[in-house]
């Protein structure tokens, strides 16, 4: 008994922020601003806007310093790849995302926009100082641009380092691995020798998985996109 | 504050060329692998530059190829001074989007495993930090009772670090016998403790000298950074998302946030030890309540049986082998989940697609934002006080590199 009404209050209360105020948020912001929010949706209970390329500044300059809204601190900005949607004209390859956090209001806001390989982002380092390495940190792993970053370096990776790794199509393992050469005397870098080949297990079913794996004795099935191949 | 040439007065010719420097990466008051390039004019700081990523390992990326579960360890490598901390952010992102609540026995013996971490970070930090500014004996002394803390992390994980003992749905196992009373009587005696650290230090004139004034970050500027955690409360601004956005069981708990007015170095020395008073409060608070029943939820797509149960149970058998090879499956969604972890707010962006392994989950470390303002902190200050405010950023290179 006891048990039940804990998990009824404590249900209520980890994720505390209340839907109806974030409606009402959600419900301000679009009368205020709403030509530039092109979409409000709630996911999970997290408020979700999304924005135009160039309304994006203007966006997060209204979500700081309008008295409502107070959005105070840019907690986050990353990407998300979905390479299949490159081809969609409406979209676009990434999302940028801009976790923003009120402390008035207790809530929590998240901007999204979409952004192709070519897209260049405007820097929100002038509205909020913390963007600067965040946006470093979203040019080195997705290499998306921001226009007005004046510091726009690598961050995290190699100095010297090519291609950006958290993009869908660079492979777990990498191109290079690098070891220290005794006669050279320095550290050199290689191309990546794996000892046996990357398995990525597909474990999205024990049986699906069996249909695009080739086992021995089944060649004659259907034709593997990868795994055993019969040798002559 | 700065006393640039320029203001000194010097004449042309004696005047210093600016010296570039590098400090680190391997250098002790780095505080890991930081490589800092600094710009001198004499020894005064006018330029720093902190080059990071010398500890990258591709975190984000590896949990993009590994099942929810199998991600779990790469967050006591993030933050390894709290490593409980750390997990406790995914799991709770993976159980908002499960749809699942962890049981009251779990929610209370995370909070204490997260209080626990709380007051280990804290220990750290503020004896290494004294040992940057020249005091040795708070090291000596603090690291044989952060010691005693980690032998509590062994009892209940096996590890004395990377515990990977939060898991979404609860955590690994219950607490074994006679561990909450001694839990409880380290609660008991750690004030002792705390009470000696702060007559060698609160009220120490070197300590004083060297932290009071220096790296000063009112609130506006605090906030403008992105600071989280004691950083921004020693600026005076009041939150702490264990009150504010209670998770778990911490709305059940009696404890004040302590709050710094001077938002200088030793205003977050300050605010960090008032901190782990609280912690030690919150601790005894979910000892004494903590109640009996199951510690992971119920539900065995999500929870492996007990190894009893697969002696018999063929079903049980199969639910294990399905777990640890393929894993559970998380509907499509994304969250942003954040938790107080001792350093600020450490949060995870996960985005599910619906398959076992995590389609993206971004990490979101208090460290990566108070590291990028060091130099506006350390702008006009001595090459000395440079060391103190990375001392009093508390930054531990596993989350800000990832």
């Amino acid at each position: 008994m006891a048990c039940c009404s804990f998990k009824r209050r404590s249900r209520g209360r980890t994720h505390a922020l209340p839907a109806e105020s974030l409606q009402t948020l959600s419900d301000h912001i679009t009368g205020k601003i709403g030509k530039r929010i092109s979409g409000a949706e709630f996911a999970k209970d997290e408020l979700v806007l999304w924005t135009a390329l160039s309304d994006l500044p203007a966006v997060l300059v209204f979500l700081r310093d309008d008295p409502a809204c107070d959005f105070k601190l840019l907690m986050d900005i990353t990407a998300v790849d979905y390479p299949a949607r490159a081809a969609d004209a409406d979209k676009g390859r990434f999302e940028i995302v801009y976790n923003l956090l009120s402390l008035r209001l207790n809530q929590r806001i998240r901007i999204k926009l979409y952004a192709n390989e070519d897209t260049t982002i405007p820097s929100a380092t002038a509205i909020f100082s913390a963007a600067g390495w965040f946006e470093r940190e979203v040019w080195d792993m997705y290499g998306i641009v921001f226009d007005g970053n004046a510091d726009l370096r690598r961050i995290l990776t190699d100095y010297g380092f090519e291609g950006h790794p958290l993009r869908k199509d660079f492979p777990l393992t990498g191109y290079v691995e690098l070891r220290y050469d005794e006669e050279l005397k320095r550290v050199v870098y290689e191309p990546v020798k794996l000892t046996q080949d990357f398995r990525s297990f597909d474990f999205l079913s024990p049986w699906e998985a069996m249909t695009a794996v080739q086992l021995p004795g089944d060649e004659k099935a259907v034709k593997p996109a990868h795994g055993w191949k019969a040798t002559k | 504050m700065t006393n640039t040439a320029e203001n000194l007065d010097l004449a042309e010719e004696t005047r210093i060329k600016p010296y570039t420097m590098n400090f680190g990466p391997q250098h002790p008051a780095a505080h890991g692998v930081l490589r800092l390039v600094l710009e001198l004019e004499g020894e005064i700081v006018e330029r720093a530059d902190p080059h990071i990523g010398l500890l990258h390992r591709g975190t984000e990326k590896l949990i993009e190829h590994k099942t929810y579960l199998q991600a779990v360890p790469y967050f006591d490598r993030l933050d390894y001074v709290a490593p409980m901390n750390q997990e406790h952010a995914f799991a709770l992102a993976v159980e908002k989007l499960l749809g699942i609540t962890a049981p009251p026995r779990a929610q209370y013996i995370r909070v204490l495993f997260c209080e626990l971490g709380r007051i280990l970070n804290h220990i750290l930090n503020i004896t290494t930090y004294a040992l940057d500014v020249g005091a040795l004996t708070p090291a000596l002394w603090g690291f044989e009772e952060r010691e005693k803390g980690m032998e509590f992390y062994e009892r209940v994980s096996g590890a004395r670090l990377h515990a990977n003992y939060f898991r979404p749905g609860g955590v690994h196992q219950d607490l074994p016998a006679g561990l909450a009373d001694d839990m409880a009587a380290w609660c008991d005696a750690l004030p002792k403790f705390l009470d000696d650290l702060e007559s060698l230090l609160t009220n120490n004139r070197i300590f004083k000298q060297r932290t009071v004034d220096i790296g000063v970050v009112n609130a506006e500027q605090a906030l403008d950074w992105g600071f989280s955690g004691p950083m921004l409360r020693a600026s005076g601004v009041a939150w702490d998302l264990r009150k504010s956005q209670p998770y778990e069981s911490y709305a059940d708990m009696t404890f004040d946030i302590p709050v710094g007015k001077t938002g200088d170095c030793y205003a977050r020395y300050l605010v960090r030890m008032a901190e782990m008073r609280e912690s030690l409060k919150i601790m005894k608070q979910a000892l004494e309540k903590m109640p009996q029943g199951p510690v992971k939820v119920d539900d065995r797509k999500v929870a492996p049986p007990t190894r009893a149960e697969m002696k018999s149970s063929m079903e049980a058998m199969i639910h294990h082998f399905k777990l640890y090879t393929e894993g559970y499956h998380v509907p499509a969604g994304e969250t942003y989940t954040a938790v107080e972890a001792p350093k600020g707010e450490f949060a995870v962006y996960l985005v599910a697609d619906g398959t076992n392994k995590p389609y993206k989950c971004k990490i979101r470390a208090p460290g990566f934002a108070h590291l990028q303002a060091f130099e506006f902190m350390a702008k006009g200050h001595q090459l000395a006080d440079a060391v103190a405010i990375i001392g009093s950023l508390d930054i531990v290179f596993g989350e800000i590199d990832r």
